[in-house]
């Protein structure tokens, strides 16, 4: 039988509220088990030598850094921990938190709408160099992206790791279908959205039953098969050489070469301008803003229809859906295959971008740093998507010497934010519909929510 | 006939290899319902641990083979296992009871996080070692096609035996195979007669970890080249083993591992090499379809 | 007690085995339409188990399900139907034990996602709900109203825009009942609707649940620890225990059974041990069931 449990612990050496033996001992242990983690990897480094072969290199400085940096670090957490509650960590809430939080939440609107019009403005704004222009195409692509797994991620709450298949089928769709029967970009976008929702459906039919983390290791192998298959298809998708000399989009036929195709203009020609490759940056740019912004306000929309609230619903509660005769199968299949087509826009705007696709834009790193996007984000959070896009993708960009510790970092910070805030980081979720708007009855607030 | 049985042979010691990893899914998920995404990077940290190893008794001079393979054996075993408590006590421990997917996503940040942790401190370059045991003798031939065991094979078989038997005696007869076996059928009631429900789960964990460690060790001597990435594929497939056999039943992870390494060893042998691994995968679908509780699971009724 | 009540539901040889266990046992009972019928038994008798077997949760391992349903007058095999289908198209609607709300959801969403078939069928593939048609327009103010009849009913109105999972216990549970009733089903199954409700609330509940027979004429099933739920309101009792039905009648007559007493007092239980269990049990000093 276990004692009756009184807190025998002598009170040490106290500082104020903190405990510092306490403290020290957690940080001793966290030191300790840190030095037999990092010994093997930090001080010993297994490099190729002169011969070829492999020597052991010894880094014991790098080794008593990181073991200072666990101690650290593990201070600093207990302070943060031990701290009485109503000090920092409230005066953050308070301070910074809450009304930041708020006020995305009250004006979220307008903060879209102005976000809009800064991206319109963007390419001719004096920021808008062609680099810039460049990374901001790309942190669209993966903003569309993340919008598009949110469907699946943060609305259904199905755990999809392989979503960058769809983007793939998207791409090679374009690219082959373009290059097969001579269609245009335009002909190709919406064929190529819908072969990719057909692969949806095709792999959702069958897992889609599967228990939650069942389908998420499918979806894996999924995305492992597409990649595998066009690594391996010579005949059709030219293999490991991949796709080049993709059709470039046009602008109701205008071209964006220095040269038109016979019979076709130029949009510099068409316009009397000089000829520049900025053009078509820019064009490619507003062309991914149109597409996402298309992405966005298909998912707000959805979100107030039936199949929309359903997909919540399933994710809150499975067994409840079916006692009010709903159908899993149907409602899941419908998110997988709509995330699935938007997934298959955007791959065909990245081959249109690009010129050239290859399986080597297919990997896995790929689905997890747009799960990643979506996840820290936070679940079902529009804005959060962009805001994470930020960090994830142009933030890196802009910090290229860093760019071996981007997947590190976002492990980690995969990790960090579940053990934090579970949902993500602005998981913020606005009811569909509210009844003190609709009617003019009196309803007591959201706001007095116990 | 000759190759046939090269190929059983071949399929076999990789279905240890696979064997071992996946018994860390099965008792992961046995005892706490998840999919364990991290399980393949701890597997691939013990490989490397088993190369830097050599390579340290290497540079104190030790020859003697069976001191140096049991070396490796041991400290691969000890620092993985400590890998393997970390990682649950880091990204597990604080989302018992949080959101369905949060501890999912967790898993896979930790997964990335550790795959390049390794690729930062050791290089992405493939890491070679030589054969350490080197060897073996002839089985028979026919048709002019020799049918060869190797000595390692020989020994990863005995050590793979030796493993399973001892595991099994842990689990079946020992307290902490009790107090392991009390969790997973209710955590709650089982801390409430007295289980360290937490030091149970750490200690899965750990001996998760340092199975899958030997299954490094073996893939290191096996095919004596390794590098950060394996972790991913072979996951893949060990988890495969594990829903084949049945996940959560221990006899099931082995016989799925076997059955694993069985079906690639033949697939690449008589069909093509490139399409290995999206056999495994189509396996996994269809057994996850036909069949979700493998082999020797017991049928799971939802409670409502 | 109305007579001429017309038959809902016959159960026939319900068997439920989980394993070596015997859930339920060759049950066999009957509910009629615009009554309440309660089926009541000790912990682990087999009760939420019976539910789940009715509404497609479990397939029965033996037995017949017959529902009569009495607006279309079709016969459903209930047995017979995958899970959602038991809802969806023979009208059997439930609650759960352990309340399950779409908790991130508001108040009013739950009511709504709950004719989910309704709507679904009017948004025509979400395309006339994307272009908001009047269609579909006409059928979403349809489904608010019947939200807000409900609402008003149970007594939400004033919380309609919380989230569900930040209402009080009593609240969740009155919900719950809201938003099976929203699926306009035939037949209700309510399990442990009283279950940590404060006795003003448990009267209200009573309330609540006659109206639902009587107003709109549905049958209920009902399972229910509480007896001054049970006695107050059934028309018919049905009482398990260790899966078998013991009793079946009206309040009174269940009320003086004596199988239902020796039941609920446990009387005489020891002689029904093996004689080595029954003697541990007499030494630690402890008894009761597992
Ligand atoms: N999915 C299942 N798998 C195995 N056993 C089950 C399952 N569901 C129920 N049981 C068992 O069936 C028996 C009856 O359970 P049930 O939940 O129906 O009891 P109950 O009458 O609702 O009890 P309570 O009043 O406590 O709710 C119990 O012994 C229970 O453990
Ligand atoms: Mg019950």
């Amino acid at each position: 039988m276990a004692d009756t449990v009184i807190d025998t612990k002598k009170p040490g050496l106290m500082v104020g509220w903190l405990d510092l033996g306490a403290m020290l001992k957690e940080c001793v242990i966290t030191a300790l088990l840190s030095a037999v983690l990092f010994l093997p990897f930090i001080a010993l480094h297994a490099d190729t030598g002169g011969s070829g072969g492999l020597v052991i290199e010894t880094r014991w400085d790098s080794w008593a850094w990181f073991v200072l940096a666990a101690f650290v670090g593990r201070a600093l957490l207990v302070v943060w921990r031990e701290n009485p509650s109503s000090r920092t960590r409230d005066m953050l809430a308070k301070t910074v938190v809450t009304p930041v939080g708020g006020f995305f939440r009250k004006n979220m609107v307008a903060i879209g709408l102005v976000a809009l019009v800064l991206a319109v403005l963007f390419p001719i704004s004096p920021f808008g160099n062609r680099y810039s222009v460049d990374v901001a195409t790309t942190w669209m692509i993966y903003i569309m992206l993340g919008w598009g797994l949110n469907i699946v991620v943060g609305l259904a709450g199905l755990l999809d790791l392989g979503y960058v298949a769809f983007y793939a089928v998207g791409a090679y769709s374009y690219a082959l279908l373009s290059q097969t029967f001579g269609w245009s970009f335009w002909v190709c976008l919406p064929l190529a959205g819908v072969f990719a929702a057909f692969f949806g459906v095709i792999l959702g039919f069958p897992v889609l039953r599967l228990r939650g983390d069942y389908l998420a290791i499918v979806t894996l192998g999924f995305g492992e098969i597409i990649r595998v298959i066009l690594l391996n298809w010579y005949n059709v998708t030219n293999g490991p050489d991949g796709i080049s000399g993709i059709e470039r989009p046009t602008l109701f036929g205008l071209e964006f070469g220095r040269n038109a195709a016979e019979g076709g203009t130029t949009f510099h020609d068409f316009f009397g301008l000089e000829y520049s490759t900025m053009y078509r940056v820019v064009f490619l740019f507003y062309l991914i803003l149109a597409l996402a912004v298309l992405t966005n306000l298909f998912t707000q929309r959805i979100r107030k229809l039936p199949v929309g609230r359903a997909w919540e619903a399933l994710r809150e509660d499975e067994i409840a859906c079916r006692s009010l005769g709903m159908n899993p199968t149907n409602i899941k299949l419908s998110a997988f295959a709509l995330g699935a087509m938007f997934g298959g826009f955007a791959g065909s705007f990245f081959a249109t971008r690009q010129g050239f696709i290859s399986p080597e834009s297919f990997t896995f790193i790929e689905s997890a740093v747009i799960l990643a996007i979506v996840v820290l984000g936070g679940m079902g959070s529009q804005i959060g998507v962009v805001i994470a896009a930020f960090f994830l993708i142009v933030l890196p960009e802009m910090a290229r010497e860093f760019e071996q510790y981007r997947m590190l970092v976002f492990g980690a910070a995969m990790v960090a934010v579940m053990v934090w805030r579970p949902r993500g980081l602005l998981s913020y979720r606005d009811p569909t519909i509210l009844f003190s708007k609709i009617t003019g009855r009196k309803s007591t607030g959201r706001e007095h929510q116990a | 006939m000759a190759y046939f049985i090269q190929q059983l042979i071949n399929g076999l010691t990789l279905g240890a290899i696979y064997g071992l990893i996946a018994i860390g899914y099965t008792m992961v998920y046995g005892i706490i319902g998840m999919i364990n995404f991290a399980h393949g990077e701890i597997y691939m940290i013990g490989a490397f641990l088993a190369i830097i190893s050599y390579l340290v008794f290497g540079d104190m001079g030790i020859v003697s083979i069976p001191i140096l393979l049991m070396g490796m054996l041991v400290i691969s075993m000890i620092f993985t296992a400590a890998y393997g408590w970390t990682v649950e006590r880091l990204a597990y421990r604080p989302l018992r009871g949080s959101f369905r997917l949060a501890p999912l996503i967790s898993a896979i940040g930790m997964s990335i996080a550790l795959q390049n942790y390794v690729q930062i401190s050791q290089g992405a370059r493939v890491k070679p070692i030589q054969p350490v045991v080197q060897g073996g003798f002839q089985l028979f031939t026919q048709g002019g096609f020799a049918v060869q065991i190797t000595y390692l094979q020989i020994v990863i078989w005995v050590l793979t035996t030796a493993l399973m038997v001892g595991f099994t005696y842990l689990i079946t007869q020992t307290s902490l195979g009790r107090q392991q076996r009390a969790c997973e059928q209710d955590r709650k009631m089982a801390s409430l007669i007295g289980v360290n429900v937490d030091r149970t789960i750490s200690l899965t964990f750990v001996l998760g970890a340092a199975l899958a460690a030997v299954a490094g060790l073996i893939t290191t001597l096996y095919y004596g080249v390794i590098d950060f990435y394996v972790g991913f594929l072979a996951g893949m497939k060990a988890f495969t083993a594990a829903v084949l056999g049945g996940i959560g039943s221990l006899p099931g992870a082995m016989l799925g591992g076997l059955m694993i390494g069985l079906i690639e060893a033949f697939w690449s042998a008589y069909f093509t090499i490139e399409y290995k691994d999206v056999a495994t995968f189509g396996i996994l679908v269809l057994v996850l379809i036909f069949k979700p509780t493998g082999f020797l699971g017991k049928p799971e009724v939802e409670k409502v | 007690m109305s007579t001429t009540a017309e038959m809902l539901l016959t159960v026939e040889h319900l068997t439920m085995r989980f394993g070596g266990l015997v859930a339920i046992d060759d049950l066999s009972f009957e509910a009629r339409n615009r009554e309440i019928t309660s089926i009541i038994g000790p912990n682990g008798a087999g009760k939420t188990t019976v539910f789940n077997c009715l509404t497609g949760f479990y397939k029965p391992t033996v037995g017949r399900l017959i529902l009569n349903h009495p607006k279309s007058g079709n016969t459903y095999f209930l047995e017979r139907m995958e899970g959602f289908k038991v809802a969806q198209v023979a009208h059997v609607g439930r609650t759960f034990q352990n309340i399950r709300l779409f908790g991130q959801m508001s108040v009013l969403e739950n009511l709504i996602v709950a004719q989910h078939n309704v709507l679904m069928k009017a948004s025509k593939f979400s395309i006339a709900g994307l272009l908001r048609l009047p269609v579909y327009m006409r059928a979403e103010r349809e489904a608010i109203d019947l939200a807000t009849y409900w609402m008003d009913k149970v007594g939400l109105t004033d919380k309609a825009d919380w989230d569900s999972q930040n209402l009080p216990y009593g609240d969740q549970r009155r919900l719950e009942i809201a938003r099976a009733m929203c699926t306009r089903p035939v037949m209700l199954c309510l399990d442990e609707p009283a279950a940590g409700l404060n006795p003003r609330e448990s009267l209200e509940l009573n309330d609540l649940l006659v109206s639902i027979r009587d107003d709109h004429g549905i049958g209920l099933l009902l399972i229910e620890h509480d007896m001054s739920v049970v006695m107050g309101i059934s028309d018919h009792i049905v009482v398990l225990d260790h899966g078998r039905k013991i009793a079946d009648g009206d309040p009174a007559a269940v009320r003086e059974d004596p199988a239902v007493i020796k039941a609920y007092l446990g009387e005489e239980e020891d002689e029904e041990l093996p004689p080595e269990v029954a003697q541990d049990l007499a030494t630690s000093g402890t008894g009761g069931k597992p």
